[in-house]
């Protein structure tokens, strides 16, 4: 048995540099437990830790459906939900207890078994994501600990994996509700998220060449000093890396532009058509928290995670500011959600396989060019100057072809009508 | 072009096919045609250089009353080439209403002659898909005829209310 | 007589295909169009239009009730632009009762107010045509603001006429009621907010890049098909067919103002082709501004004073038939009328110009994706309620 319990033990101290995950700091801060329950405080530390994350974590999309509302109210002209509570701050809660109370159908001739199942993969491996995602870290006497529920050694890879057992929750929910609209939907999902993960892994790897680690705390404590730091800046690779990374992402959460799973004008509902009740709001828990999972690690891969954008200014841990960081992501999200429209399936694939997996394979490269030239230890500032100097002169490029475009688009779409 | 030449042109190319003129109707006056040769004539009106009715407007069944013993189906064609119009007007008996589809001339007739054929039961024959348009598949009966008695019952549920 | 059993489409066995019954409850068939697909994948192989879901007997009910009794039933057939709709009736019925001595034709204010309300129901249709557009290739934010903006005309509707949407406005000899005080004024003041909004509608979907990709050189409709298939309007006119019932053949007081009949444009710089989805689109778009021009004409011009009604006994028009068309915003609405000189008609039919622009569907769509379905069904405009009738 103490074998057993040894292994969680030994799980809450797996340090990487000087970094103790949640568990520690807990252990650390909570008064003593009795004598009977010493040899399991591990134990306890880390049932707490992930308890404080499940309690925390669903929250999330409480939070983001009523951001989602406003947002898309204030984008829209309109005002949104105003009634439930001061500014309709309650909406969700609202309509979590509405939805909560409405009838659980199944429907007839339906896989009775994978359709309850299919909620709850869903929603587990959304949530097992944010396992290993660093949401600050906090230095008590010499040592330092991370909000994170597991300080994994693989944390990226295992992110990755358990986002991709997502799609069987989808495939399962499209099979078992036995109606047409949720298979072309699931499938559709599959399809587009299976190929959507290879530019998203692609993008990950030009990072984690640079990184040379695959712990999320190990690349966050890499991007320790201020902006400059930032993966983002460290070569230009990286920099068409992150995009390459958000489009993609937004991609594998389906969100539009890329919503075709639930594109509600063709499929009406996608794959969770037959869906009702609470099993229906799992779906938006695990969309909601999905899309807050890939915007956090888009921000501790590319955008310095919890470090501040000035060296040593970490305001409780750096928590908020990665707090901030993401919601602004997801607000980019949501805001692209609002303004575009959908694209079609093979306008879908052709952009993900003509363009962005090329690129990806192109950044790989350059990745590579680059830390030959400029050492593999790509830590030191000597690489930043070069690398902004290529940045700012693509971006400027790239924003004359824009407005570019836009003057163009002006003066040509008011053709002369031929008398 | 007028109508009168039109009826000329007509009556020139197909004889007693063509009814004569009444020319002292108070609105539009139709060109009465053979029904059987509906679609000879229709092709003529579509093809003749001088004509050329590309447009179908408005194809329509029509019951006078109760008491009459015919329906008729009139062809509202347009021409964009010339800018004229002419109505047709052929006349089919109730019992046996069948004359030849004009489907293969003007491709919107194909709705057109389904919807006459719904509530009218006027059989288009040559049409490709002639079946019930607008009303349920095992309605009974054609509505828009004079002596329409509507069913009691349909499917269980009371019609008339 | 033909055989009554419907046809449905049958999959062979072990085939790859499969049936889908889009609709009649579906979000983007504009009412309750129900579309029998044979997907192969994504890819549709056939689609069947099956209408009827709305059917309300609009010929059977107008063969018993009088000429002014069928107006408020003409506000249900497309009851997007109900006050265009009411006008093609009263339009039909006025040419004969032309043939009566008695009636005194249709005021000069009258026709004002009738060009007044009809071009702003045309620009409330497009903007609801171009938002549910959008709608249906993603794009949620245009929906609003096309609502919001037609709301504004709604307002315009109940002031003038104390209805939002089935106006029962335009009555055979005139309109029902005179514009009440500034309401003038009301236009003027949403014509001069409206008028800068399409350009930036057009910078919001018409010139986004996904938009163009999902519209352009889709379901091409060219002239000659369209002419064949007997549409009209719109979709015409964006197969670059310059044909406009108010230009061509001009009733009312259309004669008295400038304006431009838009049409399709192949544009080589986004690859559009005439009469594809954008085109169709765009028409619209254009639309709206000639509208604009129109009523600010009117505006300008002073309205005469003098009475909103014709003098006339009562309706009944001489015996005889007629074929009336005007210029709807979905195309030409023709009333096929035939009295026989009482106050109810002995046959009424009207021909929609949804009706003929939906049977083109099943041509248009062969081979093309599931969602460009739902593109062709948002590109062609069509109101069930004027198909079913």
């Amino acid at each position: 048995m103490r074998q057993f319990f040894g292994i969680f033990g030994n799980l809450s101290e797996v340090t990487v540099g000087s970094s103790k995950p949640l568990a520690g700091l807990l252990l650390e801060i909570l008064p003593p437990l009795p004598a009977f329950l010493e040899e399991y405080e591990q134990l306890l530390a880390m049932i707490t830790a992930c308890g404080i994350f499940v309690g925390v974590v669903p929250l999330i999309p409480l939070v983001l459906v009523l951001a989602e509302r406003k947002v898309s109210a204030f984008i829209q002209d309109r005002t949104g939900p105003m009634r439930v509570g001061p500014w309709g701050i309650l909406q969700t809660l609202a309509d979590g207890v509405k939805l909560l109370f409405k009838e659980d159908l199944i429907p007839p001739y339906g896989d009775r078994v994978l359709f309850r199942l299919a909620p709850y993969i869903i929603v587990c491996f959304s949530l097992a994501a944010f396992v290993a995602i660093p949401f600050g870290a906090i230095d008590l006497g010499d040592e330092r600990y991370v909000f994170i529920v597991s300080n994994l050694n693989i944390g990226i890879f295992y992110i990755l994996a358990v986002s991709s057992v997502i799609v069987i929750g989808i495939i399962m929910a499209g099979w078992a509700s036995n109606s047409k609209w949720s298979l072309l939907g699931s499938l559709r999902s599959a399809a587009q998220m299976v190929s959507y993960e290879i530019p998203v892994g692609l993008s990950i790897l030009s990072v984690i060449m640079v990184v040379q680690t695959l712990n999320m705390q190990g690349i966050v404590d890499q991007q320790d000093g201020g902006l400059h730091s930032w993966l983002i800046f460290r070569t230009p690779f990286s920099f068409i890396a992150f995009f390459v990374f958000f489009i993609s992402a937004i991609a594998e959460v389906n969100r539009t532009p890329f919503d075709l799973p639930e594109a509600e004008s063709e499929l009406v509902a996608g794959f969770h058509t037959e869906y009702s009740g609470m099993r229906f709001a799992l779906f938006f828990i695990a969309e909601y928290a999905n899309m807050f999972a890939v915007c956090a690690i888009a921000v501790t891969l590319f955008l310095g995670g919890w470090q501040g954008v000035l060296p040593g200014i970490d305001i409780l841990g750096g928590l908020p500011g990665f707090v901030f960081k993401t919601l602004f992501l997801v607000f980019v999200m949501m805001w692209i959600r609002w303004t575009l429209p959908r694209l079609r399936v093979d306008q879908l694939m052709n952009l993900c396989w003509k363009y962005l997996i090329p690129v990806s394979f192109f950044n790989i490269l350059g990745v590579g060019i680059w830390m030959l030239i400029f050492g593999a230890d790509t830590m030191d500032m000597k690489s930043l100057g070069p690398s902004l100097v290529v940045i700012v002169i693509a971006v400027f490029i790239l924003l004359k072809q824009v407005f570019k475009g836009v003057s163009g688009t002006k003066r040509e779409t008011t053709p002369v009508p031929s008398s | 072009m007028i109508i009168e030449e039109i009826q000329g042109l007509l009556c020139e190319k197909f004889g007693e096919k063509i009814s004569p003129f009444e020319a002292d109707a108070v609105h539009d006056s139709c060109i009465l045609v053979d029904p059987a040769s509906v679609d000879v004539i229709c092709r003529y009106l579509y093809d003749d250089e001088r004509l050329a009715f590309d447009m179908l407007m408005c194809l329509s069944g029509l019951d006078l009353s109760p008491e009459d013993e015919n329906l008729s189906v009139v062809y509202h064609l347009f021409s964009d080439v010339h800018l004229h119009k002419v109505p047709i007007k052929a006349v089919v008996s109730k019992e046996n209403p069948h004359l030849p589809t004009v489907e293969n001339i003007w491709k919107t007739a194909n709705w057109h002659e389904r919807e006459a054929y719904d509530l009218f039961g006027i059989v288009f024959e040559g049409h490709s898909d002639l079946r019930r348009i607008l009303l349920p598949d095992d309605w009974e009966g054609y509505p828009l005829r004079k002596n329409y008695k509507e069913p009691d019952i349909y499917r269980g549920m009371k019609v008339p209310y | 007589m033909a055989t009554e059993e419907s046809k449905f489409i049958e999959v062979q066995p072990f085939s790859d295909e499969m049936v889908l019954s889009m609709g009649p409850q579906h979000p983007s068939t504009h009412g309750v169009l129900k579309l029998e697909l044979r997907l192969d994948g994504e890819i549709v192989r056939e689609a069947i239009p099956h209408i009827g879901y709305l059917h309300r007997c609009f010929e059977k009910h107008a063969e018993n009730l009088s000429y002014p009794q069928i107006i408020p039933f003409t506000d249900r057939m497309d009851y997007i632009s109900a006050m265009n709709q009411n006008w093609g009736f009263c339009l039909a019925v006025e040419k004969m009762m032309a043939a009566d001595e008695k009636f005194s034709g249709v005021p000069e204010r009258a026709e004002y107010l009738r060009v007044l309300v009809g071009e702003l129901n045309r620009i409330a249709s497009h903007l609801l045509s171009f938002g549910t557009y959008g709608m249906d290739i993603g794009a949620f934010t245009p929906f609003l603001y096309a609502f919001r903006d037609r709301e504004e005309i709604l307002l315009l509707f109940e002031e003038i006429c104390g209805a939002r949407l089935t106006y029962n406005y335009i009555r055979i000899g005139g309109v029902s009621r005179d514009m009440p005080p500034n309401w003038l004024d009301h236009v003027k003041n949403f014509i001069d907010y409206f008028e800068p909004k399409v350009d930036e509608y057009n910078t919001l979907l018409t010139e986004n890049k996904i938009f163009i990709a999902r519209t352009v050189k889709v379901a091409v409709l060219d002239e000659d098909m369209a002419i064949n298939y007997g549409i009209t309007g719109p979709n015409l006119r964006g197969a670059g067919k310059k044909w406009d019932l108010r230009k061509d053949e001009p009733y009312s007081i259309y004669d008295r103002f400038d304006f431009d009949v838009p049409i399709g444009h192949d544009i080589p710089r986004i690859g559009a082709v005439l009469g594809d989805c954008w085109n169709r689109y765009k028409v619209r778009m254009d639309e709206m501004k000639e509208s604009v021009r129109i009523i600010r004409q009117i505006l300008n011009q002073k309205i005469p004073e003098g009475p909103i009604m014709a003098q006339y006994k009562a309706v009944r028009p001489p015996a005889g038939e007629i074929f009336d068309r005007s210029e709807a915003p979905r195309g030409e609405l023709g009333f096929y009328i035939v009295s026989d000189g009482s106050v109810k008609p002995v046959r009424l039919k009207a021909k929609s110009p949804c009706f003929t622009a939906l049977s083109a569907l099943q041509e248009l769509s062969k081979g093309l994706m599931v969602a460009d379905i739902i593109a062709i069904i948002g590109s062609i405009d069509i109101v069930m309620g004027e198909i079913d009738r």
